[in-house]
């Protein structure tokens, strides 16, 4: 926890910008492509508009590229450019507080992230339960689940060359076909079981569960599921590339 | 307090079974070529690194189990700055405070005292990267300094700094000293240790080649002067004329250019050599530094 006040203290230096960006890209998205290129899509998506069935994913997949950027060169600078976690690891603090530090502090991101989200999405009028707060807890878990594993694999480089490939490969070709912008339903049949195997398919599927009213107990059961496990087999690995790097 | 403490990196002995005892105000110092096992010694110390064999005790703690409290009361000053550079120098020292729990009132207190007894009380507000190699380097002392700690690390601290920050430097860690803060040293400069250190190790190769008090190492380990024969003549062979001189001097050291005499009394030796019919172009007499002790102990030759 006290390794968290650091990077709260770093981000009185960028809130502003990032505070603008959190509210500014729900609003741009969401007229962009919910009323943009939703007033083409004359038919219902999954038996709601379009800008209903789009609002929640990107909430999702939002909160994917959060966990995923702040894991990847925030970790990376911090064994090796500017080498904070060395100096914390001259403190009290163990491995285990700087690895329980960050992340606590993606979380904390992730939350106010959502929440704006959130606050936009009803503002365009795409909230329809009140089981949608439920999104704000589930973005930030589909977040740990990007956030956790990255970070194991983070400490593990000893360059950032790998963070363009998981780019590349990994979180956008997971922004577009997940289930964010049309159902899964229209992929070629071998791509759906891919798709649903991928971690932002569940976060996607149980935000828009929730904030359309209708989240299924036995799938929202296996989406959480699955992202708890994923959050979890992450921050075991982490704990070892931490400690690996880290101690020596 | 160690006792045949030993650090392995795989195959590689970094330090191999050195015992040492430091005792509560003293000022330690550990001096050795790069590579000789300083680093990994004082990170073992400070709790940063485990230890591979031996025993080691700090403030009568074992790291191995009490780590973190040990930190809790010792302030470390890394080879390399740690300081986050987009951070104002009051923020850097404020975070840091907090890593040790302290509560914010006390650390703004101490940060207070701190800048300005390391002079950078102007530039609080400012950001840490701008800020000159003295001014980050006391910054890092500043901030070893947060949580009041009793034994203080300092690993190179004046290692590329110039002579008026080191000057600095120095006055700030002997005011230290005399407010009883325990301080362990690495330098490469024998000056520093000279000036810093009750006691001193010379390390090579993960060992100790000696220990003791400076002058007592200088006493032991060369002589009271040194007699330097400078010749201009390229085709001088200084081994040579050393053996013309054998017996003048306790211990002789051929350079290329030069001939050393290691010798009690220079004045005397000197009158001898010439008395021998030799002319050098120059002659200087000096008093044995810790820097003859080093280079006896340690050789000459580059080690990386």
């Amino acid at each position: 926890m006290r390794s968290m006040r650091y990077w709260m203290y770093q981000y009185k230096r960028t809130w502003r910008g990032s505070i603008t960006t959190s509210f500014l890209y729900p609003v741009l998205y969401l007229s962009a492509m919910g009323l943009g290129l939703g007033s083409l899509i004359k038919g219902r998506v999954d038996g709601v508009r379009y800008l209903d069935f789009l609002a929640p994913g990107l909430l999702a997949s939002t909160a994917m590229q959060i966990g995923g950027n702040e894991s990847m060169y925030p970790v990376m600078a911090a064994i090796k450019w500017l080498r904070t976690y060395f100096a914390m690891l001259a403190t009290p603090l163990t491995v285990i507080d700087v690895l329980v530090g960050h992340l606590a502090w993606i979380a904390l991101r992730l939350l106010m992230v959502t929440s704006i989200y959130l606050a936009i999405m009803a503002a365009f009028g795409t909230v329809h339960s009140p089981l949608a707060v439920l999104a704000i807890p589930v973005g930030i878990l589909t977040g740990m689940a990007f956030a956790a594993p990255i970070a194991a694999f983070a400490a593990a480089q000893q360059n950032d060359t790998g963070f363009s490939t998981i780019y590349r490969f990994g979180l956008i070709p997971l922004f577009l076909f997940s289930g964010t912008f049309f159902p899964i339903a229209q992929l070629p049949g071998w791509m759906q079981p891919v798709a649903q195997a991928t971690p932002l398919y569940h976060g996607v599927a149980l935000c828009r569960g929730l904030v359309l009213g209708h989240p299924g107990l036995a799938t929202a059961g296996a989406h959480l599921a699955y992202l708890i496990v994923l959050t979890l087999v992450g921050f075991v690995l982490a704990q070892r590339t931490y400690r690996r790097r880290l101690v020596t | 307090m160690a006792r045949g403490l030993t650090k392995r990196f795989g195959d590689f002995v970094a330090v191999d079974g050195i015992d040492f005892e430091i005792g509560r105000g003293e000022s330690y110092g550990l001096l050795g070529p790069n590579g000789a096992g300083k680093t990994s010694t004082m990170r073992m110390i400070a709790c940063m690194s485990p230890v591979s064999d031996g025993t080691l005790r700090v403030l009568g703690m074992d790291p191995a189990h009490d780590g973190s409290k040990i930190r809790g009361r010792i302030g470390i000053v890394p080879q390399e700055d740690t300081l986050d550079l987009e951070l104002t120098v009051l923020d850097n020292l404020m975070v840091y405070g907090r890593y040790f729990d302290l509560p914010r009132r006390v650390i703004r207190e101490r940060a207070e005292q701190l800048l300005d007894f390391t002079q950078l009380s102007e530039r609080a507000h400012d950001k840490v990267d701008p800020l000159s190699g003295g001014m980050k380097r006391r910054l890092t002392i500043a901030r070893s300094l947060i949580s009041d700690p009793e034994i203080l690390i300092l690993d190179e601290p004046t290692t590329g700094l110039d002579p008026q920050a080191r000057h600095l430097l120095w006055d700030r860690l002997y005011r230290l000293k005399q407010q009883g803060v325990t301080q362990i040293i690495t330098t490469h400069y024998m000056d520093e240790a000279e000036q810093l250190c009750d006691r001193l190790a010379v390390m090579d190769g993960g060992r100790f080649a000696a220990e003791g008090a400076p002058s007592e190492l200088i006493a032991r380990y060369s002589t009271r002067e040194v007699l330097e024969l400078r010749f201009r003549d390229p085709d001088t062979d200084t081994a040579d004329v050393a053996m013309r001189l054998e017996g003048l001097a306790e211990r002789f050291e051929a350079l290329p250019d030069r001939l050393l005499l290691y010798t009690d009394d220079g004045e005397s030796t000197l009158a001898e050599v010439h008395r021998l019919g030799l002319s050098p172009d120059s002659t200087l007499i000096r008093r044995s530094t810790l820097e003859d002790v080093f280079l006896r102990l340690t050789g000459r030759s580059l080690v990386d």
